[in-house]
């Protein structure tokens, strides 16, 4: 029989009976919608991170901080004279996974000048801002900026990312103070004229004007404004009161060469926790997050995985009901010279269809249901995660999915094909 | 037995005294206990799966005791079954089922469903499916066993008109004495053994 007859047969035969296709591919249709979904979901909160990984800072970025032994044991870190710091407690605007506590001093950051592979190293100042106002008005707000802001692009609602090397001061504000502060819409708030309030350590206020240049999406990771280089200068300049003070900073960054590979970006870590500090790239800092994430992505495949095998023994079972109910036109076409091969691709392909259908039809249903699902979660409870679009349906892993169902369904067709391509003709004859 | 090119041979026989199994046998649709079944004068248990297979394809063709029409296909699909399987193209094979549906005036049924013909309709196109591929030998195993007396004889008729025409083989389980009068020979089977052959008159 020629391949293309065999696919026709395999179809019709798969619509004769209607209501019994119908029951099993619905059993695939719940696997395949609900793995569609778990495939979508990874895929919007990979999407999400991947965004707030940018927001943090860039890729080629080492942000360094005093190891103060927090990463590795439990418990208090025993004194040591060589390389305990003052302890700060509150560690003001701390990244997450940056461990609070420890501060450098500039010997560590001339240690820091000497490690191989590492350039531009630079201690972030951290300002404690007093408030943040429009030009003009007495509404004022507590704000935080975050200490890897000037080197960090920003996940924006509107306007534009912070210019490192500008010389105005310049800050962008989450997008909820932008009503706070009576700004209108987030477009409308781009450029606003800012004020904001720092006390010197003798007490004295002072005001710094800055322009609103962007406004940025509600974030997980990165909390707070964000204010570029010439501004957090001016800030800490304020801050400092002009007393010279002992040198100490929660956090530098140094950066490094984008090109190098894992391997190399490790061993550089291990240079920087010889100098007694502790190194992190962006990924690190976000590397507990995703494997929470993974972990959930992955529990729910796990029931998508449970219900497909429930649908594959659906597969087994229908095509095996098919394969007793037909048994004598397996027989007449064995008789008439079909071969045992062709009967078993025959029922093979049934089953691959079945599978088609099941999956097809998953796909769709779940797409149908996730988008406006996704939407008003967007909208309703997830809005504080601005941006964040929590089904992303990506069409390869659609195509994946459909793929990985219809490969399913061939092996379990194996069992009932077999069962068919083994009947003799004589005795699917005489079957009654 | 021997059964030669052109002949008509009418297996006789009991209930249950093995005259299907006999049919099945020289059809290659079963293997024998004892005994040697030759094709051609070639040892049948020498050939492959394959070539059994496309023997029976093309140089067989079946008349069994219930009709084995497919319900769900129309009476066109049913009759080129075997040109389908032997991997015959879709227009070669219509003009070649059209064309012995029309022999046996079945060809304004050729669209409809199997289930829509009448018992001497049905059984006119099982022969036009055991004729279709053209082959040299016909088994049939009670052909008219599922057909009124009048019925029966009109397809028996056709049937053996058709096998002379054309020099086939026809072997014909039967219990009708009318029928096996028609055969060139009638073969007796007892307990599963030939008992006596005889020649028609």
């Amino acid at each position: 029989m020629r391949t293309a007859d065999l696919v026709r047969t395999a179809v019709s035969n798969t619509l004769r009976s209607r209501l019994r296709t119908t029951l099993t591919v619905l059993a695939l249709v719940v696997g395949s919608s609900t793995l569609t979904l778990t495939t979508a979901l990874g895929a919007g909160i990979t999407d999400y991170v991947t965004r707030q990984v940018d927001a943090l800072g860039a890729e080629d970025v080492l942000v360094v901080t005093a190891a103060a032994g927090q990463d590795t044991s439990e418990g208090p870190t025993a004194y040591d004279p060589d390389r305990s710091v003052g302890q700060s407690g509150a560690a003001a605007g701390a990244l997450p996974g940056a461990g609070a506590g420890g501060a450098l001093t500039d010997a560590d950051l001339a240690e820091l000048a000497d490690v191989d592979g590492l350039s531009d190293i630079e201690p972030l100042k951290t300002v404690s801002l007093d408030y943040v106002a429009a030009a003009g008005s007495q509404d004022r707000y507590e704000v935080s900026v975050a200490p890897t802001s000037s080197i960090a692009s920003s996940d924006l609602a509107a306007g534009a990312q912070l210019e490192a090397d500008g010389s105005e001061p310049q800050l962008v504000l989450p997008v909820e103070y932008v009503d706070a502060l009576s700004l209108g819409s987030a477009e409308d708030a781009v450029g606003a004229q800012l004020v904001l309030a720092v006390t010197d350590v003798l007490g004295e206020q002072h005001e710094v004007p800055a322009t609103l240049v962007g406004v940025t999406n509600p974030s997980l990771l990165a909390s707070g404004a964000g204010a570029n280089t010439a501004l957090v200068d001016e800030l800490a300049d304020l801050q400092s009161g002009g007393v010279e003070q002992p040198a100490r900073y929660t956090v530098a960054t140094a950066r490094f060469d984008p090109d190098l590979t894992d391997e190399g970006v490790s061993a550089l870590k291990d240079d920087v926790a010889a100098a007694g500090m502790t190194g992190q790239t962006i990924a690190d800092q976000l590397g507990i997050l995703t494997t929470v994430i993974s972990g959930i992505t992955g529990v729910l495949s796990a029931f998508a995985a449970v219900a497909l095998l429930a649908a594959a023994f659906g597969i087994v079972n229908t095509l095996l009901m098919s394969v007793q109910e037909r048994t004598r036109e397996i027989g007449l076409m064995k008789a008439m010279g079909m071969s045992s091969g062709r009967v078993f691709g025959l029922f093979s392909l049934e089953a691959g269809f079945i599978g088609l259908l099941g999956s097809g039809l998953g796909v769709l249903l779940a797409v149908a249901v996730g988008t406006p699902l996704s939407a008003s979660l967007a909208e309703g409870r997830l809005e504080a995660l601005g941006g964040l679009e929590v089904l992303v349906f990506e069409p390869l892993s659609l195509l994946g999915v459909v793929a990985l169902i219809v490969a399913i369904a061939f092996a379990a067709g194996t069992l009932p094909a077999r069962a068919a391509a083994r009947k003799t003709p004589i005795d699917a004859l005489r079957y009654e | 037995m021997t059964v030669a090119t052109g002949e008509s041979v009418a297996v006789v026989g009991r209930s249950g005294s093995g005259k299907s199994t006999l049919m099945h046998v020289a059809a290659l649709l079963d293997t024998p206990d004892e005994g040697v079944l030759r094709v051609d004068g070639q040892d049948a248990a020498r050939l492959s799966t394959k070539q059994v297979g496309e023997l029976r394809n093309r140089r067989f063709g079946f008349v069994f005791q219930q009709f084995f029409l497919d319900p769900s296909s129309s009476v066109l699909q049913n009759v080129v079954l075997p040109l389908t399987i032997a991997g015959v193209p879709a227009a070669e094979r219509r003009r070649r089922g059209m064309a012995v549906l029309e022999q046996f005036d079945l060809a304004d049924k050729a669209g409809n469903r199997a289930t829509a013909l009448s018992g001497g309709q049905k059984q006119r196109a099982v022969l036009c499916r055991a004729l279709v591929s053209g082959p040299d030998v016909i088994f049939a195993d009670e052909p008219t066993g599922n057909l009124d007396t009048t019925t029966g004889a009109v397809v028996e008729d056709e049937l053996f008109s058709l096998v002379r025409d054309r020099g086939i083989t026809l072997v014909v389980v039967t219990h009708d004495p009318a029928l096996a009068e028609r055969c060139d020979r009638q073969v007796h089977v007892r307990d599963g053994s030939v008992v006596t052959e005889r020649v028609a008159a």
